[in-house]
């Protein structure tokens, strides 16, 4: 494989590392929501072009389905849900954005620490698309953790499995990844959007997760 | 006899899978529960075949000594679950807490969900083992959620929150194992593949294979209910029907727990790779201690048996960590009759739950008196989870214990001290549950005992005699597993 080609799916892949930061740091719906949608937008560029220097074709599949779910379908419904739950105001995080950000810059470390050393053997391609495929992961969780809403929750879960995809491409040949892929957009279609936004709304008139809290199984 | 054994395979499959396209179409509710039973039936005679035909493993599928234990203890469960789901699901339209339209949905789910398991167990790729645990975690997120009450959401967010978090770091440990296979063995399917896996482990780059371990560890181990990464479980037990608490218990926890078995064999191929076994007997450790000090302040009865299968998943993590022929062996024993027991515990639980229209201890009393064969049941039901004797858990419990006393004594003493403490906290809610002046609903049962029975006979029957070709298998499986 030619040095250009390695070049520019690594420019992609950490491409995606720094728009998981940009998701870090959104303390607003819609701008989250957008910048959720130009990670997939990412991650399925950086997929199409594993497909084209792998000469893998079914990863265009995993592409396509990454570029017209999350990168558009995914993002238009959130979109509508939240202007008629009429929940577009700030959202809450649960620590300061400047801890947030070190954090993230620490768990980007660790899995460049953790991932170089072994992986040495691997394909050079494989090598650093994980180390960054670790470190979207590690931020998607730092997402997770950081959100106190929702919507914010699914965003940060979605971003994990861009991580995920950017990962499973990486590894050169794998079968399966395109119904990894699949199954992994029908979990995130069918229950989050389909059902549980709607359905807390109407019990809770909110979608914080600290609501949700109160309402915990054990009653004194 | 090989063609034979892969329809055989394939029928476990495309009958769980056929019957829930049909259930989801049927309209009549009376038949609807008659065919989920058969349909469960079919399959658990297609798995008993198993025993004499057995397929050639193909790139997706395998039937090998290991996995023929589980698929048998699933759809054996699965098929006296069924039995109790017709007459709870019964009640449960009479009282108006489900629709027809949501038992449709609930009907159709449930064959989805043992479609999932079987799949899991039968895959013989990774990646396909990895989509139906993944399928059968939807499955059951969305059964839990299905009474659409405050709780019943919150468990379902928290367990679809926390399962798919798992799972996701569970396919990023199937990745590193492709790519650790992929460099030996050669892209493709091959290196994906369990049989293929297994054989080559031992030349495997052992840093690769250590960090998927980790990761595989987290992620199935979270589905396990391992703590701490258990938070989901005792919600998601509570708030959903009673019957899916059975299955989720009885046999979900096993499947995954199966997953990290798999890995766990792949990862003793290789000598020079860490050993799996301390993890596991850390995590199980944990699990068995902190379970059994949570048990005490319960006050909602099918958290309380939830947090009871954290403690026993945490022995059989135990067991299994430990390894050896006889710690295997034990294991292996101990998740059967764990399975049977806190199945046949929730088949009870839920038609008590049914009766008194509460889950909440303080409101249920002396069932013996107001429902004896309920009450009895109950009774049973816990004298064998506890691991008293002459019931198979205390065979399986003892076993464990006697054997790491040979090895670690250290460990030994922590594990009975967990086991005691959990044993003292059962029997204390059981004595007000059970005995004492009877109090609330003194309505009759409409109850069907027959499952709950069998599983304490098959329990009971265990503890007595265990057949000699049951321990030879037993025996043989746990030499498999190492």
């Amino acid at each position: 494989m030619d040095r250009i080609a390695l070049d520019v799916a690594h420019m992609f892949a950490g491409g995606l590392v720094l728009v998981s930061f940009m998701l870090l740091y959104q303390d607003r719906m819609f701008s989250l929501i957008n910048i959720f949608a130009l990670h997939a937008f990412v991650v399925s560029v950086s997929v199409a072009w594993q497909a084209y220097i792998q000469n893998a074709p079914h990863l265009y599949v995993t592409a396509a389905i990454a570029l017209v779910v999350k990168a558009i379908v995914i993002p238009i419904v959130l979109h509508r849900i939240i202007i008629r739950l009429g929940i577009h105001r700030n959202i809450e995080t649960v620590v300061g954005i400047g801890q947030i950000m070190l954090g993230g810059i620490g768990l980007v470390a660790l899995s460049i620490l953790v991932m170089l050393p072994i992986t040495a053997e691997a394909g050079t391609l494989a090598r650093e698309d994980l180390a960054f495929a670790l470190s979207v992961i590690l931020l998607g969780l730092l997402i997770m953790v950081s959100r106190r809403n929702a919507v914010g929750q699914v965003i940060g879960f979605m971003s994990i499995e861009n991580g995920l995809i950017l990962a499973a491409t990486g590894a050169k040949g794998m079968p399966l990844v395109v119904e990894i892929s699949v199954a992994f957009s029908i979990l995130v279609a069918l229950i989050v959007i389909g059902i549980f936004l709607f359905r807390i709304r109407e019990r809770f008139d909110s979608v914080d997760m600290h609501v949700l809290d109160s309402f915990r199984g054990e009653r004194p | 006899m090989t063609d034979l054994g892969a329809l055989v395979v394939d029928a476990i499959l495309i009958v769980p899978a056929a019957s829930a396209a049909l259930l989801a179409l049927l309209p009549d509710d009376r038949t609807t529960a008659r065919l989920n039973v058969l349909a469960t039936l079919l399959t658990l005679l297609c798995a008993i075949a198993l025993f004499v035909v057995r397929p050639e493993p193909s790139p997706f599928l395998i039937v090998d000594d290991v996995n023929v234990v589980f698929i048998v203890l699933n759809t054996l469960v699965g098929f006296t679950t069924s039995v109790f789901s017709s007459t709870y699901i019964a009640h449960e339209l009479e009282t108006g807490r489900l629709t027809h339209a949501y038992l449709r949905f609930y009907h159709a789910m449930y064959q989805i969900l043992m479609f999932a398991m079987n799949l899991a167990l039968l895959a013989n790729n990774v990646g396909l083992m990895w989509v139906a645990v993944e399928l059968a975690t939807l499955t059951t997120v969305l059964m839990v959620g299905i009474y659409r009450t405050p709780e019943a959401l919150e468990a379902a967010w928290k367990y679809f929150i926390l399962g798919s978090v798992g799972i996701a770091l569970a396919l990023f440990g199937t990745i590193l194992v492709y790519l650790a296979a992929s460099s030996v063995i050669g892209e493709g399917l091959e290196a994906m593949a369990w049989s293929v896996l297994v054989r080559r482990a031992g030349e495997f780059d052992p840093a690769l294979l250590n960090l998927a371990f980790v990761f595989l560890l987290l992620g199935y181990g979270t589905k396990v209910g391992l703590v701490p990464l258990h938070a989901w479980l005792p919600d998601a037990h509570a708030e959903g029907p009673t019957p899916i608490s059975a299955v989720l218990s009885g046999l979900l926890l096993n499947v995954a727990l199966f997953a990290v078995l798999r890995f766990k064999m792949v990862m003793s191929a290789n000598a020079e790779a860490i050993a799996p076994g301390p993890l596991m007997v850390t995590l199980g450790l944990v699990s068995v201690v902190f379970a059994a000090f949570m048990l005490y302040r319960r006050h909602d009865i099918k958290r309380m048996f939830a947090y009871s299968s954290i403690e026993h998943m945490g022995i059989i993590s135990f067991a299994f960590g430990m390894g050896g022929p006889l710690a295997n062996f034990a294991g292996l024993l101990h998740m059967i009759m764990h399975s049977l027991t806190k199945s046949a515990i929730f088949f009870a639980v839920g038609h008590i739950a049914q009766i008194k229209g509460t889950q909440e201890m303080a409101d249920i009393r002396g069932l013996t008196t107001s429902h004896p064969i309920l009450g009895w049941g109950l009774v049973l039901g816990v004298i064998a989870i506890v691991g008293l004797p002459p019931m198979g858990i205390f065979m399986s419990e003892f076993l464990i214990l006697s054997s790491t006393f040979a090895r670690q004594p250290a460990l030994a003493v922590v594990l009975a001290l967990g086991l005691l403490v959990a044993l003292g906290a059962l029997l204390r809610h059981l004595n007000g549950l059970a005995f004492g002046e009877a109090h609330g609903s003194a309505a009759p049962a409409q109850a069907s005992f027959v499952p709950m029975f069998a599983h304490l006979a098959l329990v009971l029957a265990a503890g007595i005699f265990l057949p000699p070709a049951m321990v030879l298998w037993f025996q043989h499986v746990a030499e498999l597993l190492r």
